[in-house]
């Protein structure tokens, strides 16, 4: 069934019915074929792109919608009803611009960020590294300014990276002075900079359709006005935006939940034991309730967090509930589709199991949710000053 | 080049479709209602022959309230600016009444070079519409094209039938209704939505025509709904148990209803 939204103006309604439209009849086709075989679903984030919808919360000046988080994370939760993968890659899309429109000056912002809102491009976020994750501040991808100062030379390796060898440019933070997360730097590193290569894709145990791989730098050089925000500034930077980031990860494994709920709900009406509909035993229906009661909930924390934001006030802590609370239902309400399924639910006949796939690594990325826990328990020792 | 396309907010296909109990009209009003998917093809063709040199493509619409989704939406399209013919007494409105009020709402726009319109609505179903508009406004009609060249002063279409093609050339000013296979619908892009807002739409009675309510509605139709029924649910299928002449059995059901 298709949530029910309280959407803020007219356009916005329209909006969310074009997203269901082309989500409908363009990507829905696909994604089974799509997901089974792996790959970068670039015709999908092509369709979106002309649209519009990999734009939406930056600003009008430079080509964006100029849309709310509440607005923008709906359209994400509407992509994930149909196609995680998809909606995946346009909150890391979101993610990638985030530094340059916050942290650039406007020099930068006039000369980078049209084309990257333009719709016709991807971003790659490099953060993670393969000995450092969670421990951001522990990253040893360096950047060294030239003797003159007129450019940037990276050397490292990072891991796990969306978009790697697909994307147009990769907002990248590497190590600029060995003083530990202060040391950080932000920049923002063209597709086809000498020295950019890139791993071979991970073998994933699902999200097929977000091909991932290590993104290696050696001796690759960028100009000097591809820094954005002063050097040191990076870790604040990247945790910023991840506090963004981690909106859209909620709203997708909402999405991505609701697809679970609706699958199971019909399917429950549909199947019959004992001679009758199995969704006639408490027993079932009472977990169905539960799936229902995660996905509302899910729902509404990432909209608490994303009004806030939108009224300027703080939401790290929020955003972070929010990325926790959405994940963990969708874990358990994609395992509890299963349930309801039984053994059909096991099989590839149907789309459960892969939902209960995509939903784990909700579980894991933009910060596993024992950095969420952590995160949200720091807000809460700091709000006591 | 000036271009007048004829929308229709018609029921969702997808959803629960309904009469009014008292009149045996569609029920327009507690139904999910959207731009009729036949006409988008004909906004589509429209917008296509704008972009490719120059000219204004208004959308017209006859209908209640709601009916001013479907504006919405071809506005979101890319259509330029949008009247709405509302007046209580359309209701119940036949073909040839809806005929009637969508030619004097085109000669209040102004004569176009161009009228489209979609082969038929998917609510009635009827087709009819385009050519009796043609007919009042003196214009060529050229129906059922699935695929439109617009010349300087002249249209060529080309009219699929099941074994044969014709190709058909009208003067201009004419009509033109097209097929589902003529174009693939654009989706209304943000830009598109947020660029709607600011486009005109006209709201026009039947005074502003210069129709009175005795020449439209139920009471003047030429045809009458006199009762409707259900549907009868589908009958549950026939299952054949394969033992051994599962073949045979499913050869002969087939047979017998000459499927074979
Ligand atoms: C499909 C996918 C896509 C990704 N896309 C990107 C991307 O585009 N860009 C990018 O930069 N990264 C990306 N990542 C990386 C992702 O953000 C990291 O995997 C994640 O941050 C965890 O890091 P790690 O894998 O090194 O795990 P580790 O940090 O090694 O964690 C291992 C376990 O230890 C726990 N742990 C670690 N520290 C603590 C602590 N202090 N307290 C309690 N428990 C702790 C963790 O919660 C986890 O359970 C992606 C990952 C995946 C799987």
């Amino acid at each position: 069934m298709a949530a029910t939204r309280l959407m803020p103006s007219d356009e916005s309604r329209a909006l969310i019915d074009m997203t269901r439209e082309v989500c409908r009849k363009e990507l829905a086709p696909q994604v089974d074929a799509f997901e089974r075989v792996g790959g970068f679903p670039e015709q999908a984030f092509r369709t979106l792109g002309e649209l519009g919808l990999l734009s939406l919360p930056y600003p009008e000046e430079f080509g964006g919608g100029g849309q709310p988080y509440e607005v923008y994370l709906q359209v994400v939760e509407e992509i994930a009803t149909v196609w995680m993968s998809v909606a995946v890659g346009v909150s890391v899309h979101s993610l990638t611009c985030y530094p340059l429109a916050e942290y650039g000056t406007d020099e930068q912002r006039r000369a980078f960020l049209p084309d990257m809102l333009s719709g016709s491009q991807l971003g790659g976020y490099c953060l993670s590294e393969p000995d450092s994750g969670s421990d951001v501040g522990s990253m040893t991808t360096a950047a060294t300014l030239d003797a003159d100062g007129g450019g940037w030379t990276l050397e490292g390796t990072k891991a796990w990276i969306s978009h790697a060898g697909h994307a147009d440019y990769y907002t990248t933070f590497a190590r600029t002075a060995d003083t530990g997360p202060k040391g950080i730097s932000c920049f923002l590193v063209p597709a086809g900079t000498p020295g950019l290569s890139f791993g071979r894709p991970e073998d994933k145990m699902g999200l097929h359709g977000d091909p991932v791989a290590q993104v290696i730098f050696e001796n690759a050089r960028i100009d000097a006005d591809r820094l954005l925000g002063a050097q040191g500034q990076g870790m604040a930077i990247a945790l910023h935006a991840l506090d963004n980031g981690r909106l859209g990860i909620a709203a997708a494994a909402t999405g991505l939940a609701q697809s679970a709920l609706d699958a199971a709900t019909t399917y429950a009406m549909e199947r019959r034991q004992f001679g009758r509909p199995i969704i006639d035993f408490q027993g079932l229906a009472f977990l169905l309730a539960d799936m229902e009661a995660a996905v509302t909930s899910a729902r509404a924390a990432y909209l608490y967090a994303a009004r806030l934001k939108d009224a300027g006030r703080p939401y790290t802590k929020e955003a972070s509930v929010a990325k926790l609370v959405s994940t963990d239902a969708a874990m358990k309400v994609t395992t509890d589709a299963v349930q309801v399924f039984g053994g059909y639910g096991y099989t590839r006949d149907f789309p459960v199991e892969r939902y209960m796939r995509e939903a784990k690594v909700t579980q894991i990325f933009e910060g596993t949710n024992q950095i969420q826990r952590l995160v949200i328990s720091r807000q809460l020792i700091r709000e006591r000053g | 080049m000036n271009i007048v396309v004829c929308v229709k907010y018609v029921p969702d296909t997808q959803a629960e479709r309904t009469f009014n109990a008292s009149d045996n009209t569609t029920d327009r009003v507690n139904v999910d209602g959207l731009l009729s998917e036949l006409d988008e093809y004909a906004v589509e063709e429209a917008l296509k022959i704008v972009e490719a040199g120059e000219g204004v493509v208004t959308v017209v619409t006859v209908g209640p309230a709601q009916a001013s989704d479907a504006l919405k939406k071809a506005l979101q399209m890319g259509a330029d600016k949008a009247v709405h013919v509302i007046d209580d007494a359309i209701h119940g409105s036949d073909a040839l009444a809806t005929s009637l009020v969508l030619a004097k709402a085109i000669e209040k726009v102004g004569m176009p070079d161009l009228v489209l319109t979609g082969m038929s609505s998917t609510d009635g179903i009827m087709g009819v519409v385009p050519t009796m508009l043609a007919e009042r406004l003196g214009l060529p009609a050229v129906t059922f094209a699935s695929d439109l060249t617009v010349g300087a002063d002249s249209v060529t279409a080309r009219r699929d039938g099941d074994a044969a093609s014709q190709t058909i050339e009208a003067a201009l000013p004419a009509l033109v209704s097209v097929t589902d296979q003529i174009n693939e619908p654009r989706y209304p892009s943000f830009k598109g939505i947020m660029a709607a807002k600011k486009k005109p739409v006209e709201t026009w009675g039947l005074a502003d025509l210069g129709l009175s309510a005795d020449e439209v509605g139920l009471d003047a139709a030429w045809t009458k709904v006199t009762a409707f029924e259900a549907r009868p649910p589908r009958q549950q299928g026939t299952i054949v148990k394969d033992e051994g002449d599962g073949g045979g059995k499913l050869a002969s059901f087939l047979a017998e209803r000459k499927f074979i």
